[in-house]
């Protein structure tokens, strides 16, 4: 398979961010329901029935493709917000669901058989063998990485070829096994799983003590920042901790995932498409981001050497990482 | 049903020979039906406890105790599965899957599916008692409807994590390594230096979590001993407690007295807090709040 062939996967929180993600030459758009449904309810963020009829208007009109994420963890109490998201993701036309959840893919393999279903990052299927079980039971064409992988985990995958691959080449970097992960709703109550939210801004405070910023998240200080720092999010795993009389970022520096470099190489180990991560990104930062990874995608697929187009100033923290592909990450 | 009392799989790295002798006391004193053995944190330390495996099972057993065969939290690499590929080879155990991979093999066979997949509803619980499991330990941010909406399901039999610290999340990386400033290939077992975990504190000096290999744990003890009345009433007959370096064998007396309605959940607690000393305890979660809370 050639990079010609990948296929670029982009996020859109906003039906501006989504014809700008066209427009900046994305294959596919990926987005949520504005609710708990999706692991990026936030504010402001998000499309009612109406902004998805629309935006898959405007994307199949160019001959691109709509995916819908519903990739958090049905409630026991009521999984109906759920369960309607599948059937009007089918209704409306969408090109494929985003799942997770065991329950739901074994409705949406039920109800919509005709309707394809992706594997979630949120799923965490790290090894062959889970493909293996989502394969036979539920009928998945594709399974999206976890990001805790290194390039020859993920070729090893990739290369069985019982499933379409998957795999983030930029933007956020979860250093946990996505999914699998209650640092949140330990700190705040809420999390991805259960919310679609991750170190949530309602509960993040910023305080000003002793000339210091101190970033905080529920009762926790997550990080300080001296004067002249540039100061971040306190999500929870990017933060500052003492442990072992040291005081370090000890899951993750801030920084941000950047693995255009890796592109030829996840062409050659048969991968299908690549993904940006970002819905809660606005349409600028998803236009130019766009714009570079389709050019890295061009160039790879051509054989040329891929531009060295800055995009730091964009990353969290200014920094980029390849993260775990290059294994002296971990 | 009788209250059943389940030890979890023990979760540090211990010397071999302390580990065989925790699990030998337990079989000869701690009021628990069913103990899970196995390493699900990371495969580089089997090796040590491997050899002390037939002796415990014997021990436990000749006590009267159910074991269960813990598979790998997180199956990433060929040693992950080869645990795993272990446990199925041994004839006459429930074997408890902790990453979805490991259903793979187990589906169409009794099993049983721990905390660390992730059955938030009963979709998903009786898509997994289809595929035969037969308990299943929820998730530990479930809040109390949520485990009872699960716990009225004819199947699968609702465990829930009772004591011990929360497993809030798991990576591929080693943190634990990070912290000794060692990579994870190169790690010397830094893990073994820190047989309760390696204390997290925030910047301004307060316990918040604890590492332990590639997982992360919260630094406080849950504890849902106030809850198990709540529990028992919404049909949940299965209670895990989760080794920590505190005295296991009293703490399991504990919640057997309360479960036998021999002792108040209070006067259960009060020993409990001083069984633990300084470190805080939390049922936060249960109560739809932050887990780290006591409510």
């Amino acid at each position: 398979m050639t990079a010609a062939t990948m296929e670029l996967v982009c996020p859109a929180g906003t039906p501006a961010a989504l014809e700008a993600a066209v427009d900046a030459g994305a294959d596919t758009v990926y987005l949520g329901f504005r609710d708990a449904t999706n692991a990026r309810n936030f504010p402001g963020l998000n499309f009612s029935r109406d902004d998805l009829r629309r935006g898959l208007a405007y994307a199949h009109a160019r001959g691109r493709k709509v995916y819908l994420a519903i990739n958090t963890f049905p409630h026991v109490a009521d999984d109906g917000p759920w369960r309607s998201a599948v059937d009007d993701a089918a209704a409306l036309g969408v090109d494929a669901v985003i799942l997770a959840d065991i329950g739901l893919l074994a409705y949406a393999a039920a109800h919509h058989p005709a309707l394809r279903r992706h594997l979630s990052v949120q799923a965490s299927a790290a090894h062959p063998l889970a493909l293996e079980y989502y394969v036979r039971e539920f009928g998945i064409s594709r399974a999206v990485l976890p990001r805790v992988l290194t390039v020859s985990q993920v070729k090893a995958i990739a290369a069985e070829g019982r499933v379409e691959t998957e795999v983030f080449v930029y933007g956020g970097l979860c250093p946990m096994a996505e999914g699998r992960c209650a640092l949140s709703s330990y700190a705040t109550g809420r999390s991805p799983n259960t919310f679609g939210v991750c170190s949530p801004a309602s509960h993040v405070q910023y305080l000003t003590i002793d000339d210091a910023l101190v970033a905080r998240l529920g009762d926790f200080t997550i990080n300080r920042f001296a004067a002249g720092e540039s100061p971040g999010y306190p999500t929870l795993c990017k933060g500052r901790f003492e442990a072992g009389g040291r005081q370090t970022y000890l899951f993750e520096d801030p920084v941000s995932l950047d693995a255009r470099p890796l592109i030829p190489e996840f062409a050659a180990a048969g991968v299908r498409a690549l993904k940006i991560e970002g819905r809660q990104r606005g349409r600028a930062y998803v236009a130019q981001v766009v714009g570079a990874l389709r050019s890295a995608v061009d160039a790879a697929a051509s054989g040329r050497p891929a531009s060295s187009q800055a995009l730091t100033a964009l990353s969290e923290g200014g920094q980029a990482t390849s993260g775990a592909y290059r294994k002296g990450w971990r | 049903m009788k209250p059943v009392l389940t030890l979890g799989p023990h979760l540090y790295h211990w010397p071999a020979d302390e580990w065989r002798d925790f699990y030998f006391r337990i079989a000869d004193e701690a009021p628990v039906e069913s103990v899970c053995i196995g390493e699900i944190v990371c495969p580089k330390r089997a090796p040590f406890t491997l050899p002390h495996y037939e002796a415990v099972i014997a021990r436990l057993r000749a006590a009267g105790k159910e074991v269960v065969l813990s598979t790998p939290a997180l199956i990433v690499d060929d040693r992950d599965v080869a645990l795993l590929q272990g446990a199925l080879a041994m004839e006459g155990f429930l074997v408890e899957a902790n990453d979805v991979a490991a259903l793979a093999l187990l589906s169409g066979r009794p099993h049983a599916v721990g905390p660390y997949v992730n059955t938030y509803n009963r979709a998903t619980a009786v898509r997994l008692a289809a595929g035969g499991a037969v308990r299943v330990t929820v998730p530990v941010e479930l809040p109390a409807e949520s485990v009872s909406l699960l716990a009225g399901l004819p199947a699968p039999d609702i465990e829930v994590q009772v004591f011990g610290r929360w497993p809030l999340a798991v990576s591929a990386r080693c943190y634990h390594s990070r912290a000794y400033g060692r990579s994870k290939d190169a790690c010397l077992y830094a893990c073994g230096e820190d047989p309760d975990g390696l204390p997290v504190d925030t910047l301004d000096g307060e316990h918040f979590l604890a590492v332990n290999g590639v997982q992360t744990l919260s630094s406080s003890y849950g504890c849902l001993l106030r809850e198990l009345g709540r529990l028992r009433q919404s049909g949940v007959r299965r209670f895990r407690l989760s080794p920590q370096r505190t005295d296991m064998v009293e703490l399991a007396k504990l919640y057997r007295g309360v479960l036998d309605d021999r002792l108040l959940a209070e006067e259960a607690w009060m020993s409990v807090e001083r069984l633990v000393g300084p470190i805080p305890l939390s049922n936060g979660f249960f109560h739809g709040r932050e887990g780290v809370r006591l409510v």
